[in-house]
């Protein structure tokens, strides 16, 4: 790591004015899971880090609204553990415990998960699922908009994450996170599934909304699948027609978690399992 | 290592960002010569063999304990995850903890 200076600002007012006063040669922190390694690895050489920690306003977890409101300091763990997103969604919260392990979920932030946009991370896909928003510094995101490539989003720079908001999901809905993972079970996905899916009491599809993780350079929706079954009543076979479509709207790319052709013909095989949880 | 009581990455924390925290190493379970009854319970339960992971091992369950004092074993495994263990399949680990969840 290089030698930096270290700053811990106790008001979004300060920790705004030091992160413009030092521009590139700045980086902001929040719990320091992604930060930390990218300047072991030498990828990030910040002259100054800025710490968001003492920013304790940005850790409250509430309703607020009609609408689950997390703040962008909370950790993994307190998100995964908390009886307002487990009441909101379960898959929620069991997305949020799937992220590595109890030590990085302890350290790592949701804003600091979001602003860092790996696209295997879990938790925003089950975000997406849900139309979750981001609220920022200066404006209002919806999540489906904010990632705009690998480990880039359209933050503008000195623009922090305060919060993201998540509407209630329908009532009667169902949701469900899957995460695929070949190897260790700390590990990010080799393909992720997010979905929810609400009916009328004639069984017909009202509500349906899949995202994907680790299946292209960032998370995403998958619409052409939502489309194909939206207000019908699928069959089994209509399910896996319509996951089968999943194929052309993933992008994945070769590492060691699969081949790009691997991983999309498992993001078939667990949208098709995502769409029988929520579904039969 | 626990930074006020919480578990954390040693290794992901400059000094600097732990300032004001108390934290607590291997070094800083047991009381001086008196282990604790997990500490215990790993000599009892054949919970290490090599030793290598065992520091880790400890902290974390010593974590667990606090958070949980009787955790399923489910709770255990998942909660232990990030521990990786060469020598004893993980068995005498769990049921180490287990007989320490139990005194």
């Amino acid at each position: 790591m290089n030698a930096f200076d270290f700053h811990a600002p106790t008001s979004v007012a300060e920790a705004q004015e030091l992160l413009a006063r030092h521009g590139a040669d700045a980086v902001a922190m929040a719990g320091g899971t992604s930060v930390v390694v990218l300047m072991k690895q030498g990828l990030l050489r910040p002259a100054h880090v800025v710490s968001l920690r003492a920013l304790s306003e940005w850790r409250r977890v509430e309703r607020t609204d009609g609408a689950l409101r997390l703040g962008g300091l909370a950790t993994l763990r307190e998100l995964e553990r908390s009886p307002l997103v487990r009441q909101t969604s379960a898959a929620l919260a069991s997305a949020f415990g799937a992220v590595a392990t109890v030590r990085i979920r302890n350290q790592a932030t949701l804003g600091g998960a979001l602003a860092h946009a790996d696209p295997a991370q879990d938790p925003p896909v089950m975000l997406l699922a849900l139309d979750a928003e981001v609220e920022t510094t200066s404006r209002r995101i919806r999540l489906a908009d904010f990632f705009v490539d690998v480990l880039a989003t359209i933050l503008e720079s000195a623009e922090l994450i305060v919060a993201a908001r998540v509407p209630s999901p329908p009532p009667g809905s169902r949701s469900i996170y899957l995460k695929f993972l070949p190897r260790t079970d700390d590990d990010y996905a080799t393909v992720s599934v997010g979905a929810v899916a609400a009916r009328s009491q004639d069984g017909r599809i009202t509500h349906l909304r899949v995202a994907l993780g680790a299946a292209g350079p960032t998370a995403i929706r998958a619409r052409a699948v939502e489309n194909a079954l939206a207000g019908s009543r699928p069959r089994a076979k209509d399910l896996a027609d319509a996951a089968a479509l999943v194929r052309d709207e993933v992008d994945p790319f070769d590492d060691l978690r699969g081949t790009a052709a691997y991983k999309r013909e498992m993001a078939r095989v667990w949208t098709e399992r995502a769409l029988r949880a929520v579904l039969v | 290592m626990l930074v006020d009581g919480a578990l954390l990455s040693a290794c992901l924390l400059p000094a600097v960002f732990v300032d004001g925290a108390s934290v607590t190493t291997i070094e800083g379970i047991a009381a001086g010569e008196r282990l604790t009854p997990l500490q215990q319970a790993f000599i009892e339960r054949g919970g290490f063999q090599c030793g290598i992971c065992t520091p880790g091992q400890i902290v974390a369950a010593t974590a667990l304990l606090a958070e949980k004092p009787r955790p399923e074993h489910e709770e255990i495994r998942a909660f232990m995850k990030g521990n990786l263990c060469r020598c004893t399949g993980y068995e005498g680990i769990v049921a180490a903890i287990d007989a320490a969840a139990e005194r």
